[in-house]
């Protein structure tokens, strides 16, 4: 399924590629920065990194309009990053501090921001899925023409909530895409061991909804198909199970080596990295030369330079701010 | 027909409702105020069915459609997490279970979605959702019959009412769909009322003056439902009426019982009964849930804390064993605190 080129998506522009390869590279090198940052102890909480997802976040984020709302999950950062949340806001929230994206009340597993069109991360795995729908009800009640696009891994279509929410939402024709990330692994346990059907958009069958796996390390066939999936949602024609094929290079979380993964299967992976596969594609096509990667790099580089001092210098909430933000008035 | 518990105000013209009546009026009028309010759940609107389980929303599809008025399949997590999620994108749902036993399938979706998603968002989103649920055993065993108060109180975040008469449960589930948070709100069955086409056994008549002018009954106020100087008696729903009559006989022995409807739990109105307790003394609560960690536990914790000075005896607790609700008629009258082991409490503590 997952191939070593680019599948060149109609529409594009060569500016919307080399804005979609620098997101790609601001999701990447915020996972890597977050991670020295933790192994540095100057981070709280724990992490779950999605280094290797590049393509399946921002893929699916390119598709969407400024209207439009996500959910994500407990692996959420490429999510936020690729959705526009601002990466100061962001890793603000990783530091624990006030200019967090949820004032320090979140962490890395909810991290997100409504007004840039994501909900807080939904860390209770399928949980987010039914929010998913309810948010697309409001959308067709509304008739805004907007969609949801809700992220979850391959572990979630085991668990009781997404049956019923792809169900409640195909009923009703919800303009709703399910994004299912599948990078392999539920924690340690490998989804074919936990599940029959060879591919987990076999499942879109049992609810009556189109269901599709595409090639989740090429950015612009997760792009293709998010649109397709979008237009038909936003349509009237209602949901998608749309099956992203990737993996995650990093462990399920900062403790996870990742012992149970054979290694020439992270070998095979590497070398469908979905960065430097798109990297490759652009210079490659002349889209970008070495020099101007180099300048994105850097330029990526500075702003997350940017971002951790502001994380740092922003102060840390009063212990007993805990106490609001329960109720609304 | 409850004439012990008219909480009303005197009014010339009576429009005399019961529950059902009062909490449909209730939805219709909050309806027609706002488009935004949607009604959601399992056999709420189809045409030539039950209008939910006990007929509240019966015939509400033919005024407001089903755009508004939305059947769901058997799928309480769904359910509610497409509430809450709704509620999210601006819109103010009223979703339902048939039994407020099915609410542990929706638990993740109310305790870890709805009553945090303001939290976890520092403050940025609101979740403006009713969640309505049947409470109270009556003749249907273990799992059509449980009182979950205590379980959705526990979560921060969510508000809990349960109203004991038709003009609280109409001003109370007004003022629920118009506060921002998620609010559990618990009926009674045998509250309902016997009008309409599920009549349900065991049910009291109770019907009260419902006043056709709007009128809307804050979260967090309890009602002190009967002065007196002897004992303070704490009750919700059902049990509102056995304390009523409890009362009543006490009267008779010359023993002046106090009795608050608590009516909603959260907020929990502390200060209505701390100055009970501080008049009187002395405090029983009565509860259908379990006793082991009910809302009784709670509040004779707030009580002890605050009016331990006051307290001329100790706090007692009228509540069910700590056992499945039986099926069995008897067992089940066994279960459910009366009007005898409440008399049996107070006379305990005087």
């Amino acid at each position: 399924m997952t191939g070593t080129t680019i599948a060149k998506a109609a529409g594009l522009s060569n500016s919307d590629r080399i804005r979609m390869f620098r997101s790609m590279l601001l999701c990447r090198m915020f996972e890597d920065r977050v991670y020295y940052l933790f192994l540095q102890g100057r981070m709280p909480g724990t992490i779950h990194q999605a280094q290797g997802q590049e393509a399946s976040a921002v893929g699916v984020c390119s598709a969407l309009e400024s209207g439009d709302m996500i959910t994500s999950t407990h692996r959420p950062h490429e999510h936020a990053v690729a959705r526009g949340v601002p990466v100061n806001s962001l890793m603000a929230e990783l530091f624990a501090k006030v200019d967090g994206c949820c004032h320090g009340k979140g962490g890395s597993m909810h991290v997100g921001d409504v007004d840039y069109g994501m909900l807080p991360a939904i860390a209770i795995v399928g949980g987010g899925i039914p929010l998913a729908a309810g948010y697309a009800l409001s959308f067709k009640y509304r008739k805004t023409g907007n969609i949801v696009g809700c992220f979850f891994g391959d572990g979630a279509t085991n668990i009781g909530s997404f049956h019923e929410a792809v169900n409640i939402s195909a009923i009703w024709d919800l303009p709703v895409v399910f994004v299912c990330e599948n990078n392999k692994y539920g924690a340690s346990t490998a989804i074919e061991k936990v599940t029959r059907v060879p591919h987990l958009s076999d499942r879109a069958a049992a609810y009556g909804i189109p269901g599709r796996t595409v090639d989740g390390n090429d950015v612009e066939a997760v792009y293709a198909a998010m649109l397709e999936a979008g237009e038909r949602a936003r349509g009237g024609a209602g949901p998608t199970l749309l099956e992203v094929e990737t993996y995650r290079f990093a462990g399920h979380s900062r403790s996870d080596p990742g012992h149970y993964r054979a290694k020439d299967e992270v070998t095979y992976w590497k070398a469908r990295d979905p960065l430097t596969r798109y990297e490759a594609f652009l210079t490659g096509e002349g889209i970008l030369s070495a020099t101007e990667v180099a300048d994105l790099k850097a330029s990526v580089e500075k702003e997350l330079d940017a971002a951790v001092a502001f994380a740092e210098a922003s102060p840390s909430p009063r212990p007993e701010d805990c106490l609001n933000d329960v109720y609304a008035a | 027909m409850s004439t012990l518990h008219s909480t009303a105000p005197e009014n010339k013209t009576e429009r005399r409702l019961t529950m059902v009546e009062a909490l449909r009026e209730a939805l219709r009028e909050e309806m027609r105020r706002d488009e935004r309010v949607i009604l959601l759940g399992e056999d709420i609107g189809v045409p030539g069915g039950f209008g939910g389980a006990f007929t509240v929303t019966l015939g509400m599809e033919q005024e407001f459609g089903h755009e508004r008025v939305l059947d769901t399949p058997i799928s309480e997590a769904a359910i509610a997490g497409v509430a809450a999620g709704a509620a999210l994108g601006g819109l103010i749902p009223v979703a339902d279970v048939q039994y407020g036993d099915f609410l542990f399938l929706a638990m993740d979706q109310l305790a870890n979605q709805a009553a945090k998603m303001r939290y976890m968002s520092g403050g940025k989103l609101t979740v403006p959702m009713v969640f309505r649920a049947p409470v109270g055993a009556t003749t249907r065993g273990a799992q059509h019959g449980q009182s979950l108060e205590a379980f959705l109180m526990h979560v921060p975040g969510l508000k809990v009412a349960c109203p004991s008469n038709p003009y609280d449960g109409k001003g109370l589930l007004k003022s629920a769909i118009r506060d921002p948070n998620p609010v559990i709100f618990f009926e009674h069955k045998l509250l309902y009322g016997s009008k309409g086409a599920r009549k349900e056994a065991g049910g009291m008549e109770l019907v009260v003056h419902v006043p056709e002018e709007e009128y809307l009954i804050p979260l967090g106020q309890a009602k002190v439902v009967r002065q007196g100087s002897q004992v303070t008696i704490v009750a919700n729903l059902l049990m509102v009426h056995r304390s009523l009559q409890a009362a009543k006989a006490l009267a008779a022995d010359g023993i002046d019982a106090e009795v608050i409807d608590v009516r909603t739990l959260v907020p929990l109105d502390e200060e209505t009964i701390f100055a009970s307790v501080r008049k009187t003394g002395r405090l029983i609560i009565v509860e259908e849930d379990n006793f082991t960690g009910g809302w009784g536990a709670e509040v004779a914790a707030r009580v002890a804390d605050a009016c331990i000075g006051s307290l001329e005896g100790p706090i007692k607790r009228v509540a069910a064993p700590d056992t499945p609700v039986p099926f069995a008629p008897v067992m089940e009258n066994y279960y459910i605190p009366s009007v005898e082991k409440i008399l049996a409490a107070v006379n305990e503590v005087l």
